[in-house]
């Protein structure tokens, strides 16, 4: 069966009316936006914005205070367990064990999933072939740069088949090459295998003209919709323009190494 | 949005074996997961040698040089489960593999949301388990490592001539569980509760060295009530007496009722209480603030 672009099964991530505080400051507040399933969503914002409060209220870190989270109609609150086993998540600090190799990391999170060992291990070996590193899997981590680690953690975030994959700054850090390679990685993941993926980065240049932007400032959510629409809503000559516009905040960096 | 026809395809059969996925999770998945969080626990105690040479220096100092300095001083009359005059030495060997169990416990749970291990909790509570699940696999993948610990720790006192009966070293595993589920459970509810213990120097002051005291860890009671009458009943309503005393009289093949009473009924009542401060909607995580903690 087929549905329409807005029906909820397609969509990946619904966001509802979310706010969440620290004590008296204000993390978020009445964020709303949807993404789709198969498609390339970037929430733009810079440090402080609120992304990784998102992050952290999407992967059930924190409850949420107010509003609603559902990953393809899962409501993150009341079925966590459903939601969660069809989620992937790339955080922005480094999440793997260094002390231990590439494989024994992705096994233990396909242990997390109950997935059994040689499903696991197969799908392993296949998702390290696809990232070419599959001659390092017995290699600890440590040794290991750091934008093979980031495409460690993707792997591993993909081990359990996820429908969503979140990413949370996933090229800070990295040099201008690897940070190519990544997101040109995780584009193909949504075109041939079909993942919904929420990008979450302060770098405009990471978005692309046909991708969907949300732009996050302070808590609130400025603009969402096609990189072209949000332009063209607010008059600008490209994103950048249209962002410092919506912000009001002096131009952001646009490559890793200026962060 | 511009999804081709190839991928609208691939989704929607994806959504059909989505939704012919059955829900929730089976046994043999809790059993996976459980074994997973287990034998990652054993994989990093295994990598870390420092961690395992101190755990295991720390109480054979006690024993070689403070049991040592103390024979003379201490005198042990025969008190169960003891059936003749034993050394001072012997009389502290269960005190110590507590010991062995308390810095594990406070360890590994504080560990695990401080410093560097906050990725790795943060990999563990993603999991789609329930989160009750995951936190007793932590525990018991914790406690496992600490039995270890505490084995390596009783073939070394075996040459230094502390000999408990053999099927003794059997009798005191169920004992040895359970004392290292409740101190596991009460490290991960200090490192739920208290904000201010960022450093392990933090938690050595103000809890392992009051539990580790005021005990039955290294003088019997009776002697500690001779001194104080209030250290005695201090050291009665500390949890770590009685599971001291819980793997003193396992270890001698006995049971010590009250003590297994205590500790059981600590172990849940700590368990709960970690449970609960780990529960999202309620939980500490966000009471202690940014997420951005991590980075």
């Amino acid at each position: 069966m087929m549905h329409g672009p807005l029906d909820p099964p397609t969509q990946a991530l619904s966001v509802e009316g979310v706010s969440h505080a620290y004590g008296p400051r204000r993390a978020l507040d009445q964020v709303r936006f949807s993404t789709a399933a198969a498609s390339f969503t970037v929430l733009l914002g810079l440090n402080g914005a609120g992304k990784s409060t998102l992050f952290a209220l999407v992967t059930r870190l924190y409850g949420t205070q107010a509003g609603r989270i559902r990953i393809f109609g899962h409501d993150v609150a009341r079925e966590p367990g459903e939601a969660l086993r069809i989620l992937g998540v790339v955080f922005q600090s480094r999440t793997l064990d260094l002390d231990l190799s590439v494989m024994q990391n992705l096994m233990y999170h396909a242990a997390l999933h109950g997935i059994d060992k040689r499903t696991a291990r197969a799908r392993a070996d296949d998702l390290l072939a696809r990232i070419a590193l599959s001659d390092r899997a017995d290699d600890k981590v440590r040794s290991l740069s750091g934008g093979q680690m980031r495409r460690v953690e993707i792997a591993r975030a993909l081990l359990h088949r996820p429908r969503l994959l979140v990413l949370d700054e996933p090229t800070v850090g990295l040099d201008i090459k690897s940070r190519a390679d990544l997101v040109a990685h995780v584009r193909r993941l949504v075109a041939e295998d079909g993942i919904g993926v929420l990008w979450a980065t302060h770098l405009i240049d990471e978005a692309e003209e046909h991708d969907q932007v949300i732009v996050l400032h302070q808590g609130q959510v400025l603009a969402d919709g096609r990189v072209s629409q949000v332009v063209a809503h607010c008059g600008a000559r490209d994103l950048r323009d249209a962002f410092t516009r919506l912000t009001g905040a002096a131009s952001p960096p646009s490559t890793g190494e200026a962060a | 949005m511009s999804a081709s026809g190839t991928t609208a395809a691939r989704t929607s059969s994806a959504l059909d074996a989505a939704a012919a996925a059955p829900r929730g999770f089976t046994l043999r998945q809790y059993a996976i997961c459980l074994k997973g969080v287990v034998w990652r626990e054993g994989l990093r105690f295994l990598h870390q040698r420092e961690r395992f040479v101190s755990a295991l220096v720390r109480p054979l100092v006690w024993l070689f040089i403070f049991a040592a300095g103390f024979r003379q001083v201490l005198g042990v009359s025969i008190i169960p489960p003891y059936e003749t005059y034993i050394l001072y030495s012997v009389y502290i060997t269960p005190g110590l593999m507590a010991m062995i169990q308390l810095f594990n416990g406070m360890q590994s749970s504080l560990s695990m949301v401080y410093d560097r291990e906050m990725g790795n909790m943060r990999t563990l509570l993603v999991s789609p388990l329930p989160r009750w699940f995951l936190l007793c696999s932590k525990l018991l993948a914790g406690t496992a490592v600490s039995l270890l610990q505490v084995y390596a720790f009783l073939a070394i006192a075996w040459f230094w001539e502390i000999e408990a009966p053999p099927l003794g070293y059997l009798a005191v595993i169920p004992a040895l569980l359970l004392s290292g589920l409740m101190l596991g459970a009460l490290g991960m509810l200090i490192s739920s509760v208290i904000k201010q213990l960022e450093n392990f120097a933090g938690v050595m002051n103000f809890v392992i060295f009051p539990m580790f005291f005021a005990s039955s860890a290294l003088y019997p009671l009776w002697r500690v009530r001779e001194g104080s009458p209030l250290l005695y009943y201090v050291c009665q309503f500390n949890p770590f007496t009685h599971a001291v005393e819980l793997i003193r009289f396992a270890l001698y093949l006995r049971v010590d009722w009250l003590s297994l009473a205590v500790v059981a009924g600590c172990t849940v009542l700590f368990m709960l209480g970690a449970i609960l401060a780990y529960d999202p909607s309620r939980g500490f995580l966000a009471r202690r603030g940014e997420p951005g903690g991590a980075t």
